[in-house]
């Protein structure tokens, strides 16, 4: 396990891009091939190519307004891509709906929090286990054939989800009244509930203080290490995308303007300029 | 093993049946021991009915969080059609026998119009799919109104199927318990969080895998299902129904119900439906101020569910929780007044 989250260094792939050194000699988990989207005639993201491997912790940084947020929201299906595709383990998402996406292996968690408010912790958890259980009609109206084993090892597993981030005391109280942090957490709890091959995390540290955003961190890593999934985060504090990304894609107006390792991308030109501007007047 | 079985046995919705069983009991010693004014006696059957319109309503408002104004609209489809099958099966089957029959074939009817009707508008939300289940109802009223089959304006003669409340009270206690005891425990369900998931955040119901367009609509179904089934029996309560009964105002009018009883809260339609069903029957005596207590009653409910203390109460019924609610309000006040 130390092994794994040593290894950082990026090699090529056979396709000209770039994954964690252990995830070479697999698939990559997913693979967006030169995705595209206009709104009108406003071409928000263009020409998005980006390959993730298994098991690495990818960033995906840029400017206000670059595109982030649409990158996930064509990952997720929200919006489908005017051009292009996206293979998830292989297989072409095209066509598909959100919730069909989430099914094959994509989840993730929101840039303003959207959690079942009114709900408990433990049943917004439990809607992240939807799919996981097996419960038809009949026995969710009559409370038999199966209901009750099959609610105990949802509640099971839903607690045991909880306690990986030490929230399972938590587990009766109304999501809407826990404190930010926790929601935080709780919204990635539910994502990693739906058991996904990759968590799309849209600014997790976004309002955190940094003791908060250092256990985020190691919070991460121990959710990679543990499911062994993919990550690919859009984060602004640049302590954490350096700290934990092994590959940063940097976007700048719906273009990716650099990939790499944080090494590469601290150096940069074209990065520098697109967050501080150039030099000469 | 013992604390779980106390657990179950004393559960917010175990409590919910006991007290709906009591109800009954009250209701049928009453009935058929004669004790019941001649209002209440051909209350009984059309209460009952009430009570499933509002939970099935419920469903909607409370769990799925969209208002839909047409819940009358797929009363009268399994009404009508219900009572048409039914006065033909009266002249071969008992009663007994046709009705149950009539009441599935009702329901089923109106799942289908239900479906029909939300797969256009559950791509709407909010007050646009208000608008339109609201148009939807007056469709359907409209329509049967001028059907033939139906008698038309003179309304469907129902006399041939026409029961007392003796035949037909225990048809309603089985059909107020069957959705009464659906409703709770789909609450309670994978399908019932989702649903839930969806009211609350539709957009990271779907993220987490929920299929949004499916559960919409099966709520729709759902509710149009238990609606007709509960117009069936109201059919036969009567011995003639004219589809102009069915309009906005009787779907307000169990929205209402919905809204005062709590929305999503079974307990809570149950018993709003037995008071703003029985009260104005009650108040008839002094008819003159009937609507005013009426509204009076309104709006008490209201404030009570706008009162914090007033929901603590409502989590939990024990004594010192009753007596808190007294004695805090008490106290508050005098805060209130010392500064």
């Amino acid at each position: 396990m130390s092994d794994k989250s040593k290894s950082s260094r990026l090699v090529p792939l056979p396709t000209n891009a770039f994954v964690p050194e252990r995830d070479v000699d697999k698939d990559p988990i997913l693979e967006a091939r030169h995705l595209g989207i206009d709104f009108g005639g406003l071409t928000a993201v263009d020409d998005f190519s980006l390959i993730i491997g298994r098991t690495e912790i990818a960033g995906l940084i840029g400017p206000n307004g670059a595109g982030k947020t649409t990158v996930f929201n064509l990952l997720t299906n929200v919006y489908q891509p005017t051009r292009g595709s996206i293979m998830l383990d292989g297989y072409n998402t095209a066509g598909k709906s959100t919730h069909q996406v989430n099914k094959m292996g994509i989840a993730r968690t929101f840039q303003n929090i959207r959690l079942f408010s009114q709900m408990s912790v433990l049943d917004n958890v439990l809607v992240g286990l939807h799919n996981e259980m097996k419960e038809n009609m009949l026995a969710a109206v009559t409370h038999l054939f199966g209901y009750q084993k099959e609610e105990k090892k949802a509640k099971a597993r839903a607690l045991e989800l909880l306690d990986f981030f030490h929230m399972a005391d938590l587990a009766d109280h109304q999501a809407g009244s826990l404190p930010y942090g926790a929601q935080r957490r709780l919204e990635i709890v539910r994502a990693l509930a739906t058991n996904p091959s990759i968590v799309l995390l849209d600014e997790p540290a976004a309002g955190m203080n940094p003791s908060e955003t250092a256990e985020l961190m190691e919070n991460i890593r121990r959710i990679r290490d543990t499911f062994e999934i993919a990550i690919l985060l859009i984060e602004h504090d640049m302590n954490l995308v350096m700290g934990i990304c092994e590959g940063i894609c940097v976007l700048n107006y719906g273009k990716v303007i650099a990939k790499g390792s944080p090494e590469e991308i601290k150096a940069n030109p074209q990065v520098i300029e697109a967050y501080l501007g150039r030099k000469d007047g | 093993m013992k604390t779980s079985f106390a657990k179950r046995f004393f559960s917010r919705n175990a409590v919910t049946v006991y007290l709906l069983v009591a109800f009954y009991v009250l209701v049928s010693v009453l009935l058929y021991g004669g004790g019941l004014s001649r209002q209440l006696y051909y209350m009984a059957v059309p209460l009952s009915c009430y009570i499933v319109l509002a939970v099935s309503l419920n469903l909607v408002v409370g769990l799925l969080g969209e208002l839909s104004l047409g819940h009358a609209g797929f009363m009268s489809v399994g009404l009508f059609s219900g009572c048409l099958l039914s006065i033909k099966l009266s002249t071969v089957l008992p009663i007994a026998v046709s009705l149950p029959i009539s009441m599935i074939v009702g329901g089923l009817l109106a799942a289908v119009i239900g479906l029909l009707v939300g797969l256009p508008a559950l791509r709407l939300k909010g007050d646009y799919l208000a608008i339109v289940t609201l148009g939807c109802g007056e469709i359907i009223k409209n329509v049967i109104t001028n059907l033939d089959v139906t008698g038309g304006a003179l309304g469907l003669n129902t006399l041939p199927i026409y029961s007392d409340p003796e035949t037909l009270l225990p048809f309603g206690i089985l059909l107020v318990f069957i959705t009464v005891i659906v409703m709770m425990n789909l609450k309670n369900s994978r399908h019932g969080r989702a649903i839930t998931a969806i009211r609350d955040n539709r957009i990271a119901a779907e993220a987490s895998g929920v299929n949004v367009t499916y559960y919409k609509l099966l709520v729709f179904v759902l509710a149009a299902f238990f609606a007709g089934m509960a117009g069936v029996l109201y059919g036969h309560a009567f011995s003639n129904v004219k589809a102009t009964t069915f309009d906005y105002n009787m779907s307000i009018e169990i929205l209402v119900i919905v809204v005062l009883g709590g929305m999503g809260s079974v307990r809570g339609s149950i018993i709003a439906a037995i008071l703003l069903r029985t009260l104005p029957e009650l108040l008839r005596e002094v008819s003159d101020y009937r609507m005013l207590a009426y509204s009076v009653l309104l709006i008490a409910i209201m404030l009570l569910n706008a009162s914090p203390k007033f929901v603590e109460l409502k989590g939990r019924w024990t004594l010192k929780n009753v007596l808190a609610f007294f004695k805090k309000k008490k106290t508050a006040s005098a805060v209130e007044k010392g500064e």
